[in-house]
């Protein structure tokens, strides 16, 4: 037996020897952004429920000779005539575990399953009570499409900017379910940076929110809005459910889970599915969710110049929807003779319930006996419907 | 056996295509504006749907709107419960939080309800703290 070649068998098999070959040095460059996003989530409580998932993922993915998840397998699975096209059968024979997992990325059931999740933990009461706030959810849309304007003109092909716009509506589910139907080569990158930014919000938001707001309107006490009934919130999901996908048919997936959600949550009589549908489901996909979409942060794919473009567009696109829900804010303040905080506008990003703890945060600060955490969550759900209207839209343009 | 959910299409970055600036803003407009109609008119349901549910209501003795009168749980044409303390008058109090005060304040006091009397709830503004 020859000692010395089955060593040097060994080492050259080992995940080791990966990080001398060519392009392997990136490999530990995506272990360490691992490290770092790994430290963000647990150390400093970013989004940990999905973030550790996430950076998991990044780091299984990025070890040499592991192979649980392979890139060129799903670039066959798009390219017509090679025996994987379109065959989840081949890629679950072929691929690795985390292959496996990402098909419920690839087929929208994850985030669509995470929407069932979301409008069963929803109370829809505060958006019931104070129907205009639906539309700071819309004004808040304006990152999207100022992103989208801006990763053209960068020079991002038509569908990707519009994969990196939806950042702008800081719904992770939403960015997911559109990226991975417009671009899904940029999945990673954009799931990073949409996940990355709505555990960011706390600092993100609040400069913005004292720059275009003054004092006096950040003290506005709001008064108590009406009592919802019990009626009123069954009827609302199957009228949203709807008239939302009458009105565009392609956010059928998402608003058609979330209100389902919520009705299950609403209807009184079906407690066990609501239940499993915000603890037992919502944790399974988010477990499978976090791991396979940091599975696609290869980092032959993930470290390029296009990768600081995607995070710097997020960051204007989610900058520019909070001044957009905050301006719309400002206007609905003159317009209701100053009845309306501003503050809530904000809220209307989407992230559910972050957003609105800030409006709720910054109005405290303003003013001690101010609670405008109720207030802010009906343009904070608003935001929701508003951001999978905005991806249905983008959908429809470029999804054909 | 694709798609499996209805709403994806087969498309990716061999779907690509360039866009010209003008195209980008005409599109990004027109989204922006989508998303305002399809909320707005969603808010005019809402609306619709509140007014309807409002009017088919029965009247509550306690008004939600934020008027400034007072109003009583028991009213004179209502007899009071046996073993109650008399009324209280709520100043812009729903009766279900005016009802979470009560059993606060009688847990704190260790007293039972019915012994204790409360003349009235108020909530407090900022300006008169």
């Amino acid at each position: 037996m020859d000692i010395l070649a089955t060593l040097s068998d060994l080492i050259t098999q080992s995940g080791f020897s990966g990080f001398f070959q060519d392009g392997g040095w990136k490999n530990l460059i995506m272990i360490l952004v691992a490290c770092v996003l790994l430290y963000l989530g647990i150390k400093k409580k970013f989004e940990p429920l999905l973030l550790v998932g996430i950076a998991f993922g990044v780091l299984l993915t990025n070890i040499p000779g592991a192979g649980l998840y392979n890139p060129q397998l799903w670039t066959d699975f798009m390219t017509e005539g090679t025996r994987a096209y379109h065959s989840y059968s081949y890629v679950a024979t072929n691929g690795g575990l985390l292959d496996i997992l990402y098909i419920g990325v690839k087929t929208g059931l994850y985030p669509s399953l995470i929407f069932i999740g979301v409008g069963a933990s929803t109370d829809f009461g505060p958006l019931l009570s104070n129907p205009r706030t639906l539309l700071l959810g819309a004004a808040a849309q304006l990152g999207v499409f100022l992103a989208f304007i801006g990763a053209v003109c960068i020079g991002f092909a038509d569908n990707v900017a519009a994969a990196i716009a939806i950042i702008g509506g800081a719904d992770g589910p939403t960015a997911l379910y559109l990226t991975n139907i417009l671009a899904p080569d940029y999945l990673g990158p954009i799931a990073i940076a949409a996940y990355s930014y709505m555990a960011l919000i706390p600092m993100i938001q609040p400069p913005l929110m004292r720059l275009l707001t003054t004092e006096q309107e950040r003290r506005v006490k709001m008064e108590q809005v009406r009592t919802v009934s019990k009626t009123e919130k069954i009827i609302f999901p199957i009228v949203v459910a709807s008239f939302v996908i009458l009105l565009v048919p392609s956010t059928a997936p998402l608003i058609g889970c979330l209100m389902f959600g919520n009705l299950l949550r609403e209807t009184g009589l079906t407690d066990r599915l609501s239940d499993t549908a915000q603890n037992a489901l919502m944790n399974i996909v988010t477990l499978f969710l976090g791991i396979s979409v940091g599975a696609t942060t290869v980092a032959s794919r993930f470290l390029n110049l296009e990768t600081l473009g995607i995070v710097a567009l997020g960051l204007v696109a989610f900058s520019f929807s909070t001044v957009g829900g905050l301006l719309v804010g400002k206007l609905m303040y003159k317009l209701s003779g100053g009845k309306i905080n501003p503050l809530i506008g904000s809220a209307g990003v989407s992230a559910v319930p972050m957003a609105a703890r800030v409006s709720q945060v910054e109005g405290q600060k303003a003013n001690p006996t101010n609670f405008l955490l109720m207030h802010a969550m009906g343009p904070n759900v608003a935001g929701v419907i508003g951001s999978a209207i905005a991806a249905g839209f983008l959908l429809a343009l470029f999804g054909a | 056996m694709y798609p499996i959910i209805s709403g994806l299409s087969a498309t990716g970055p061999s779907a690509a295509q360039g866009m010209g600036i003008p195209d980008a803003l005409v599109s990004g407009l027109l989204g922006y504006i989508v998303v305002f109609i399809g909320l707005t008119l969603l808010m005019v349901v809402v609306m619709i749907i509140g007014k309807i549910m409002v009017s088919a209501r029965p009247k509550s003795p306690v008004s939600n709107s934020g008027a400034a009168s007072a109003q009583t749980v028991s009213t004179a044409a209502t007899p009071v419960a046996p073993g109650s303390a008399g009324q209280v008058k709520l100043y812009d109090v729903p009766d279900k939080e005016a009802a979470l005060l009560m059993a606060i304040v009688a847990d704190k006091m260790g007293k039972p309800l019915n012994e204790l009397r409360f003349k009235s709830i108020k909530e407090v503004q900022s300006n008169e703290i």
